[in-house]
């Protein structure tokens, strides 16, 4: 065992109650890091999985088409002026293939193609407008978990079968095995039985949306050989603006990531992570001024042994070592005691899919222990080096004098 | 002035001035003093409080610079030597018993006398563990190798000391009033220690002490006073 390491652990052992105590300091604060990383993480999911989560993390268009000219004669100069469309006209072409390219994408969990369009439900005498969206059976719960959302019925889809959302069931009165007529802005109808009622918790999704097969919505919307948009789900969806461009260099179809359609709650997720870290960079600080102000005092109280170790030859280097490296390992018991203490603490609250109105949103998984750990234990070595460099400048006649 | 050359002696110092602050509060401890230990000598510096003996005795033992003048030890020049050097030097040539010991408490007695050479080796080598082991035999503490120095008594922590500054085997050993904290029976037995060694091993010592007893079983006795040496008698 090197020399300066025994030394260090010497000191730490022979006053166990005061390395307890600042070892316990350290771990407290490493555990309000832990704490604040799983609950920030936590809150994020929570936020996207209840807005985002049911949403693409990135949206696959066709690009638009250039205006047409209005005037071919090159003798006059032609004013263009196109009014923005609210329905996209052009679908994309051959998206099977499109889609085949993008899953091979890194970061690519899911990707369905959807066909959708503009609809009114008819039930009887009761009409309500709602957005239909076409999917394919095989891929239903790629973006909505109907899987875990489903009140009645079940989660899937045939050619002649809808869901709906619970809201939008209450409305008009429906519930499973009923049947309802589904007339597309196209003109063209459709009658299904509503298969499932859904309640996803988000109100335009629960009261004005309807979930069709893809063949069915194809018929529905005159769109037999495109799709609407390719929506994709990513493992991270922080990665969504790099994905998103990667795809646009892949395809060339126009990528749109969630941050740019969902900006406000990009802003708001932003402004708290950075809440989170100006927390836990306190957190940090505290674990800093704690060791330095406590190896100080310990190099005070040992000022005559420092200036003993000086007299018997050791250099200033190595007084240095060895409270740099007491700093060290103070920073790693505590490091690693916090760790235990926030996994112990944080793993019985339930998952994000679970967690009900009131309960805090912690994902023990998004609690970066590891990096926890290694971050406190460079701060505590950091903390260590103003009084391990003091102490190695002690004078021993001074020191062995007193 | 003469230069100091390489010869016999162990350590020469030649016109060496120290003092403490300057200007008005400058205060003058040694002057111009000349000095020559040789080899197997052992001597006794005595003096009144304040007459300078612990600032020599400090220099000497490299953990002090001198203001000016010319030092030398082992033909080096320790003078114009920094840190790094005298450290290892003062490792590798010198030894140190003070009046209180000055033990690391939180050690053994054998991890006290090893010391010296783990911190040069950087290890507590098997080697370096055997030769503590007989140097704690040797003043008679091969008992009370695993206690605690906490644990032992003024005369055993002394003897540790003695143990550690013979750890190294140096050149010189230090002595600074050694017996001074010991009631009498452990000075002469600590005394009659350091005379065993000198004669046995031909280490050199330099003991500081106000005690006559003590300055009469040295073979030299140097007295200093008001920063001079008086007297130097073998």
């Amino acid at each position: 065992m090197p020399y300066a390491f025994k030394i260090a652990l010497r000191y730490l052992t022979a006053n166990i109650g005061q390395t307890a105590l600042l070892a316990s300091g350290v771990a407290m604060a490493v555990f309000i890091f832990i704490f604040m990383s799983a609950l920030i993480g936590g809150l994020a999911d929570l936020l996207v999985n209840r807005t985002l989560g049911n949403l693409a993390h990135v949206t696959v268009e066709a690009t638009e088409a250039d205006p047409p000219l209005l005037s071919r004669n090159t003798s006059e100069t032609a004013l263009v002026v196109r009014q923005p469309s609210t329905r996209r006209e052009t679908g994309i072409l051959d998206a099977g293939s499109f889609r085949d390219v993008i899953e091979t994408l890194h970061g690519v969990s899911d990707a369905t193609l959807e066909v959708d369009g503009g609809a009114v439900l008819i039930r009887g005498e009761r009409v309500e407008r709602v957005s239909v969206s076409g999917l394919e059976p095989d891929r239903l719960n790629a973006i909505i978990r109907f899987d875990r959302a489903m009140q009645t019925g079940t989660a899937r889809l045939t050619g002649d079968t809808l869901l709906i959302g619970a809201t939008l069931a209450d409305d008009l009165g429906l519930s499973v095995g009923q049947t309802v007529v589904l007339r597309g802005d196209t003109g063209n109808s459709v009658t299904l039985t509503v298969g499932g009622v859904f309640r996803i918790g988000a109100g335009q999704i629960d009261g004005a949306a309807a979930f069709i097969d893809i063949t069915t919505a194809r018929a529905l919307f005159d769109s037999p050989n495109t799709v609407s948009r390719i929506a994709i789900r990513l493992e991270d969806f922080n990665a969504a603006p790099r994905t998103a461009a990667r795809i646009e260099a892949a395809t060339g179809l126009n990528a749109t990531p969630w941050t740019e359609t969902s900006e406000q709650l990009f802003d708001a997720l932003v402004a708290q992570a950075r809440t989170g870290l100006v927390l836990k960079s306190f957190a940090m600080i505290t674990i800093v001024i704690g060791i330095a102000s406590s190896l100080m005092l310990t190099t005070y109280r040992r000022r005559p042994e420092i200036g003993i170790m000086r007299a018997m030859g050791a250099t200033q280097g190595f007084i240095v070592v060895v409270f740099v490296t007491q700093g060290a390992l103070i920073g790693l018991i505590g490091g690693i005691s916090g760790g235990i203490l926030g996994l112990v603490a944080l793993v019985p609250f339930p998952s994000i899919e679970d967690v009900q109105p009131g309960q805090l949103p912690i994902d023990v998984t998004q609690g970066s222990i590891g990096l926890g750990i290694a971050l406190t234990t460079l701060a505590a070595t950091l903390a260590a080096i103003l009084p391990a460099r003091a102490a190695s400048r002690i004078d021993p006649v001074e020191a062995i004098g007193q | 002035m003469t230069a100091v050359r390489p010869s016999d002696a162990l350590l020469q110092l030649r016109n060496l001035d120290k003092t403490f602050g300057s200007g008005e509060t400058a205060t003058h401890v040694l002057k111009s003093l000349d000095l020559s230990l040789q080899t197997g000598e052992m001597t006794a510096l005595i003096g009144a409080s304040g007459s300078g003996k612990s600032t020599l005795l400090n220099i000497l033992g490299t953990l002090l610079s001198p203001s000016s003048g010319q030092f030398r030890m082992l033909d080096e020049d320790l003078f114009a030597a920094d840190d790094a050097m005298l450290t290892a030097f003062r490792n590798r040539h010198i030894g140190f018993v003070f009046q209180f010991h000055n033990l690391l408490p939180d050690f053994t007695a054998l991890e006290n006398v090893m010391f010296p050479s783990a911190i040069r080796e950087g290890r507590e080598r098997p080697a370096a563990r055997r030769r503590a082991t007989e140097m704690l035999d040797r003043v008679g503490l091969a008992d009370r190798i695993g206690y605690r120095t906490t644990k032992l008594s003024g005369g055993q922590k002394q003897r540790v000391a003695v143990a550690r500054a013979l750890m190294n085997d140096p050149a010189l050993i230090l002595a600074d009033e050694p017996t001074g904290n010991l009631d009498r029976a452990s000075a002469v037995k600590v005394m009659d220690l350091l005379g065993e060694i000198n004669r046995d091993a031909g280490t050199t010592f330099l003991i500081s002490t106000h005690d006559d007893k003590i300055a009469a079983a040295c073979s030299r006795r140097i007295e200093i006073s008001d920063g001079k040496i008086v007297s130097d008698h073998s």
